[in-house]
């Protein structure tokens, strides 16, 4: 009875993890087929000759890429809008989550504001309304407008909210006797302890501005002005050629629109591979931030 | 001694000012600019000038041919998402909590939580290449194995089906993570007297650790009624073209094109209302289902 039992639980492991194992590969094997492609001549891609190892080995399809002035544009766009973005927003959230995790004794707005953030989760004007709002401001076409309108993430601030509210209470009345007031509270007690909270947040902020590419394909109504994940949008899906010059079409008859475009995918996916190790190291914390509460 | 806590409160509300603002600017003025809804939009006069026509855009939008067949499509794909992204992510957490070697485990978890973090514009591209007819590697393989070549992204009794599966294969890993916090959760006294009573693994599984993270499971269900009308905009403006509209245009995207296409301003924002109407009421209806039966607060 025993040995049969441990027979079928062996047989049990080995195909666990022969699936585990199949299931991870075919996480990423997409992507090694798209970065073969993008290292191999046109010839072999286009003749669907490549598999998971590059054929007839060549950097040629980034050559092309890095030489390429709208795609050097966009990179530094979308730096730019890392950059404030994360610094902005970083900024708010901060700014709301302190008073906001106060208890209602303490801070006796607080729930009123609360439903205040909390409201735009559940409901919103949508895009039309959206849109005009940001035209009327007269911000179209500017970085602002990839800013400024997503700037305070309600999810992330309820994540600080309840961080916040995880640390004793003790420390607060500590710091009131000391002569602190609510901003020296905030700057030299709750900044330092919530760093890696603020580590969790900010990584997750960077992904969001570097992966987002809707605002800036409505907000900017020049292509000059697409951030780089727009840019490839405009490039990859939908196939828009217009914007070439003669030169680079030569360039590109010679080099095969697919291997172009894997080079870009692969490009694009690179930053955030070169995250991810810290991405993986941090994410989990960060969901649990918000799970963890009373 | 009023004024004065009103006096200390201050800075707190002095810190608040600058995202409130933000907010009221970017999402409640938007909110009042949906009466636009009720206009015929005017490029001149603006958001909160044109004239008033009533329900006549709802009528209009009722009345266009692919407005049932969009509705359909986008409660159609959402479902199946929702479904097939609730089943994915617990057989395999329960899969990778039987795994012992903890370096095997980790890897799977690395290699597994990677596409959530790519965008459907990364993605899309990804996809459009290997699932090209020619020369994508998926219909290069099913050609080894003998099989017709299969247009995934052209062919309309495909494409929902390529939508929910790339929309699973993109979210299962990261979906396991909450499952594996709560699978470590469970006592492991329960495992030990199941044992002396003669209970073997699978048994284990279905009395123990299912009804372990039951709860959590309950509360992912509930809080995923909010996306019966969320298509998931991102992966199929990324995916779809025009030869697939017909299986795969959801309100969002079709919102998109009556905007950009069409320049019908008052119209997409009718149909945009109704989504947000009807999202509001499923939202709220799940948040009051998790609060009843998980105890679960949003904040």
């Amino acid at each position: 009875m025993a040995s049969r039992s441990s027979k079928s639980r062996m047989v049990f492991n080995v195909v666990n993890y022969l699936f585990l194992m199949l299931m991870a590969i075919l996480c990423v094997l997409p992507l090694i087929n798209v970065l073969a492609t993008s290292l191999s001549s046109s010839s072999a891609a286009t003749a669907g000759q490549v598999t998971f190892w590059p054929v007839e080995f060549t950097l040629k399809s980034y050559e092309f890429m890095l030489n390429k002035p709208e795609f050097l544009r966009s990179v530094w766009i979308t730096v730019q809008r890392v950059v404030l973005g994360t610094v902005v927003s970083m900024g708010l959230t901060l700014l709301i989550a302190f008073p906001l995790s106060k208890t209602s004794s303490r801070f006796r707005f607080r729930t009123l504001y609360v439903w205040l953030f909390v409201f735009t989760i559940l409901f919103n004007g949508g895009l039309v309304p959206w849109y005009l709002t940001i035209r009327n401001l007269g911000l179209l076409d500017s970085i602002w407008a990839l800013v400024l309108p997503g700037a305070v993430p309600v999810f992330n601030v309820i994540l600080l909210i309840n961080f916040f509210r995880g640390l004793p209470r003790e420390l607060d009345e500590a710091a009131l006797i000391d002569g602190a007031g609510h901003w020296g509270t905030l700057w030299r007690i709750y900044v330092p302890l919530s760093l890696p909270a603020m580590a969790t947040l900010v990584l997750l902020t960077v992904v969001g501005h570097w992966n987002s590419w809707f605002d800036g394909l409505i907000l900017m109504n020049s292509p000059t002005n697409y951030p780089l994940s727009t840019y490839l949008q405009t490039v990859i899906v939908s196939q828009n050629l217009t914007t070439l010059t003669a030169d680079q079409m030569k360039d590109l008859a010679e080099l095969s629109n697919r291997t172009v475009q894997s080079a870009q995918i692969f490009l694009a996916a690179l930053p955030i591979l070169l995250l991810y190790p810290f991405l993986q190291k941090y994410f989990v914390k960060g969901l649990t931030l918000g799970a963890v509460k009373g | 001694m009023k004024f004065k806590t009103y006096f200390s409160e201050l800075p707190l509300h002095l810190m608040i000012l600058p995202g409130l603002i933000t907010v009221l600017i970017f999402q409640y003025i938007p909110m009042a600019g949906l009466t636009i809804a009720f206009q015929k939009f005017h490029p001149v006069k603006g958001m909160f000038n044109s004239d008033w026509i009533g329900l006549d855009n709802f009528k209009y939008v009722l009345a266009m041919p692919d407005f049932g067949q969009v509705l359909w499509n986008t409660v159609f794909i959402a479902v199946m998402k929702i479904i097939a992204g609730l089943i994915a992510p617990i057989v395999v957490a329960l899969l990778l909590n039987e795994v012992r070697v903890s370096a095997f485990k980790r890897s799977v978890q690395t290699l597994i939580y990677l596409p959530h973090f790519l965008s459907w514009v990364i993605l899309g591209g990804v996809l459009i290449n290997i699932l090209s007819p020619s020369e994508g590697i998926v219909n290069q393989f099913l050609n080894m194995l003998g099989l017709e070549s299969v247009f995934f992204l052209g062919d309309n009794s495909v494409f929902p089906f390529v939508l929910v599966f790339s929309d699973v294969w993109k979210e299962f890993g990261f979906g396991t993570i909450l499952y594996l916090a709560a699978l470590t959760g469970v006592n492991p006294a329960l495992y030990e007297a199941a044992v002396i009573d003669g209970a073997n693994r699978w048994k284990q599984t279905l009395h123990i650790t299912i009804p372990g993270i039951f709860p959590i499971i309950i509360l992912l269900a509930t809080l995923s009624l909010g996306n019966v009308l969320n298509a998931g905009f991102d992966q199929v403006f990324n995916l779809y073209n025009s030869s697939v509209y017909k299986s795969g245009d959801i309100l969002d995207t079709y919102i998109y094109r009556l905007l950009l296409d069409n320049a019908q301003f008052s119209v997409a924002t009718a149909v945009g209302l109704f989504k947000s109407l009807v999202s509001f009421a499923l939202i709220g209806l799940s948040y009051v289902l998790a609060y009843r039966f998980a105890n679960y607060r949003i904040f």
